[in-house]
């Protein structure tokens, strides 16, 4: 099942989980916002790097594009015009007990999806060998995405737009403030 | 590489949860909710390669979703700062009973 890579291939893939790791590490530790954000752009283009070594190259173009273009600059926005870059101000993060617990939690979590992930997959819907090239073939990249979206998953596709139009018109009526809202 | 994909995901998105846990600016609270539902996309698209293109396009709706969220959750912060002049969540607990 699994063909069989090369040891560049291997290699950036490694180079690259490492970087999203230590990144996405760095992220979390930080105090200032903006520090943070900008770790955390990081962590997506390597993860980008990743879907384009997983032959989704479409995915890896609307990673970049989407999480660390669009919804990253809009929270610096956000710590721009509530004018919170200054670390200082919520510098001690929540108590050392909590932070033991918090631990203790994610290590819980970790060994449970590590478990999870050992169960066998089923094999009678893995698609059959050379399929997914031949579909790239057929359809070329942006295509393979487009078909299923367009045909099989329509209406959520269509239900999508609802939310996206719901998430627009509660951002505004909730941004415009009390005066506007009271009356 | 199906194998070192879950693992990354699962590394990450135990990062985004404690970092959840361990926060108190709502804001990089909003950040790691990101950083979990990005891992989530790794996994969708490795196992994309065995099950067919249909993982990407969830990829695409789970994309979507969270920007969405962000949107409206910021909007809700940017509330939430104009009545208490603070993100600080320890400060934010109007709900406590």
């Amino acid at each position: 099942m699994d063909p069989h890579y090369s040891l560049f291939y291997v290699f950036h893939f490694y180079l690259f989980g490492v970087i999203a790791l230590a990144s996405a590490l760095t992220f979390v530790t930080r105090k200032s916002p903006v520090a943070a954000a900008l770790w955390l752009v990081n962590t997506m283009f390597s993860l980008a790097a990743l879907f384009v070594m997983l032959d989704a190259q479409f995915i890896g173009v609307m990673q970049v594009l989407v999480y660390a273009g669009a919804i990253m600059v809009v929270f610096l926005f956000v710590v721009m015009l509530l004018n919170l870059g200054d670390p200082s101000e919520l510098a001690e993060a929540r108590g050392k007990w909590w932070k033991l617990a918090a631990g203790l939690v994610g290590l819980g979590l970790l060994s449970e999806i590590m478990v999870i992930l050992r169960v066998k997959l089923p094999q009678q819907l893995v698609v059959p060998r050379g399929f997914n090239e031949q579909q790239l073939q057929k359809l070329n990249v942006v295509g393979t995405i487009a078909e299923p979206l367009f045909k099989d998953y329509l209406l959520a596709f269509e239900l999508t737009s609802v939310l996206l139009l719901v998430a627009i018109a509660g951002a505004v009526v909730l941004g415009r403030g009390r005066a506007a809202g009271a009356r | 590489m199906l194998a070192e994909s879950l693992a990354l995901t699962a590394a990450l998105f135990i990062i985004g949860v404690v970092g959840v846990l361990v926060h108190r600016n709502a804001i990089i609270i909003f950040m790691c909710v990101e950083l979990m539902l990005t891992a989530v996309n790794l996994t969708f698209v490795a196992f994309s390669r065995y099950y067919g293109a249909a993982g990407q396009v969830f990829v695409v709706f789970v994309m979507t979703v969270s920007a969405a969220e962000a949107a409206v959750g910021l909007a809700i912060i940017i509330g939430i700062f104009r009545h208490r002049q603070t993100v600080d969540l320890k400060d934010i607990n109007l709900l406590r009973g």
